[in-house]
């Protein structure tokens, strides 16, 4: 990347390693949730749903407060993870991994779930009758059928996650080469006094990558409906 | 021999149907929309399960409350023809056919090709879905199908959603599937005609419930089924054997019962034929006719007559020919009630049957077998 400097470069890497990470979190965990909620009628499942579409209403601080408290050095989760597998979040690219997933979650189960819904049943019951069973059922008709709503959902999230702030800041602090991604790069930059042009570059950067991302993600939603003749 | 006997409650809608095929042959569920036709054949597929019931077919138990056995949907080997194709969309035609191919048993007796060259679908292959037409859709579902090496096949109103046209590219296809392939068929219509070509065996289903079954044509002489088809459709369905060729015209003689009728087919001795011989183009006579133009004519018996409405249908055994005979096919004769008594027409009354037109309904099986 000749034309980036030394840190710029590093924080779009990253951005990116966090956000590949944050994506390979949330797609299964969404995919699951997703099934359930489209799926199954169970006792709590408004409640479930409301859960999953917290993050949206919420403001990102409290969810990386919230965050901090689960699992933080002393949290119940992340003093266990700890001291059972040695693995720590807080101050990591891992933790802000995380911090990104659980922000981006109500996207991706949202995009899941439309396509769940658009799935005529009456195709996996076709798929019983030629002695599918199950597992075989889901891995050949449904998720080839939902794919397309899953990749789509996937690359949003992707690109929410290169974005996201105050859940990461707050979850995993602004440390440069751990946690410092593009956005902290930039609340950095205009923190400094005299570095407007840095800041301004880092902005065309983020703007650039946004933007290639839902293009991507449109160009592939279309032609994947091309090819399913919709 | 195809057994099912189940019970469901679907909302306000009772499903209690009960009826014995035989084997191998085609049962037509045949009855108006919403009578239950399609929920039985989900409850044969496993993908409905029955409240109570039983459903077997020869030695196999599908389902048993009793025995609490229920053998899930993927493992009955029960092939499934959807009123609407459901091919998968993201698969093409080549893909959709090998998918049920892959997940059969190895011992399977049907080939890829065989099912391939019978349905004709080479052409076809590496098409998209979308890419086919209504009647093509159906034949890679027939198709798909067939490939399971299923023990049954039920195939649900599969021409219900094709115009006329594409229901006549279709229909060929399943009379060689019935013809050269020994697989059950269950085959659901509430079209009469399609019944009339495919079926060997009728379950005739209103609200719910079975209102008669049988042969062909008994059920073609049944009150019941009367009320569901058009009056100008009552007839009596006669499966007769060809015996030869007529000397002088082009005609096919055909006999049925102790008498013959020329019909205007071609097909070799000893082929079988199904003719329909509409009630409302049989003449009645107490006498032999003579300086008629009509040819066809059958003696016969009758053995009931009935009201209904404006005209009376009269039944005539045309099976023995002699006196006191029985148990041979019977015809309807449609007629006034004015010529009833004119005639003086009764039960055990020998009379003249005249036919003035004789429909073809197909072939329902082959003279010499040459396979």
């Amino acid at each position: 990347m000749i034309w980036l400097s030394p840190d710029e470069s590093e924080a779009l890497r990253l951005s990116l390693s966090v956000a590949i990470r944050s994506v390979a979190i949330s797609v299964p965990a969404a995919l699951g949730v997703a099934w359930i909620l489209t799926r199954r009628r169970f006792l709590g499942h408004t409640l479930l749903d409301a859960m999953v579409h917290l993050p949206l209403v919420l403001p990102p601080v409290a969810v990386g407060y919230v965050l901090l408290l689960l699992f933080g050095a002393r949290g119940p989760i992340g003093g266990w993870l700890k001291s059972v597998f040695g693995i720590q979040l807080i101050f990591t690219r891992n933790g802000a991994a995380l911090a990104t997933a659980v922000m981006s979650f109500p996207l991706m189960v949202r995009a899941i779930r439309i396509s769940l819904e658009s799935i005529d049943r009456g195709l996996e019951d076709a798929a019983r009758t030629l002695g599918a069973g199950a597992v075989d059922r889901f891995a050949t008709i449904t998720l080839p059928l939902m794919l397309p709503g899953l990749l789509a959902g996937a690359i949003t999230a992707f690109s929410a996650a290169l974005g996201e702030f105050g859940a990461v800041i707050t979850f995993v602090s602004n440390i440069p080469g751990e946690t410092r991604t593009l956005p902290l790069a930039l609340y950095s930059a205009l923190q400094e006094p005299g570095a407007e042009h840095a800041a301004a570059r880092l902005a065309v950067l983020s703007v650039t990558l946004g933007l290639a991302g839902l293009l991507v993600s449109e160009w592939f939603a279309r032609r994947v409906r091309r090819m399913l003749g919709r | 021999m195809l057994t099912v006997s189940s019970t469901k409650q679907c909302g306000t809608f009772q499903l209690d149907v009960s009826f014995d095929a035989p084997t191998p042959g085609v049962v037509a569920l045949f009855g108006p929309s919403g009578c239950g036709k399609t929920t039985t054949v989900n409850i044969l597929a496993g993908l409905m399960r029955p409240d109570r019931g039983r459903v077997t077919l020869d030695d196999t138990v599908f389902y048993d409350t009793d025995l609490r056995v229920d053998v899930p949907a993927e493992k009955r080997r029960i092939g499934y023809v959807f009123q609407d194709a459901r091919l998968f969309p993201h698969l093409n035609v080549a893909g959709n056919l090998r998918f049920a191919e892959r997940r059969a048993a190895r011992s399977g007796r049907i080939g890829f090709d065989q099912v391939v060259g019978m349905l004709e679908l080479q052409p076809l292959m590496t098409r998209r879905v979308h890419q086919l037409s209504g009647g093509e859709k159906q034949r890679v579902a027939i198709g798909r199908a067939l490939l399971t090496q299923p023990r049954l096949l039920l195939l649900d109103e599969p021409l219900a959603s094709l115009d006329r046209d594409r229901r006549e590219e279709v229909l060929p296809y399943l009379e060689t599937l019935r013809d050269r392939l020994a697989i059950p068929m269950v085959y659901v219509s509430h079209r009469f005609d399609e019944v009339l070509r495919l079926a060997t065996h009728i379950v005739l289903m209103q609200s719910g419930s079975v209102a008669a079954q049988g042969g062909i044509g008994t059920i073609s002489l049944d009150r019941r089924l009367r009320a569901m088809i058009d009056p100008d459709a009552v007839g009596a369905v006669v499966d007769g054997t060809v015996v030869g060729r007529e000397s002088s015209g082009g005609l096919l003689r055909v006999r049925i019962g102790s008498g013959e009728l020329q019909v205007n087919a071609a097909s070799p001795p000893g082929t079988t034929l199904r003719v329909q011989l509409l009630a409302r183009d049989i003449i009645v006579a107490t006498q032999k006719p003579e300086f008629l133009s009509v040819r066809n004519q059958l003696k016969g018996i009758v053995t009931a007559i009935e009201d209904d409405g404006a005209s009376d249908l009269i039944s005539i055994d045309v099976g023995s020919g002699r006196e006191g005979g029985g148990g041979g096919p019977s015809i309807l004769a449609r007629i006034t009630k004015a010529a009833t008594r004119e005639l003086a027409l009764a039960p055990a009354k020998p009379v003249w049957a005249l036919v003035k037109s004789v429909a073809l309904r197909g072939v329902t099986s082959a003279g010499s077998p040459h396979e």
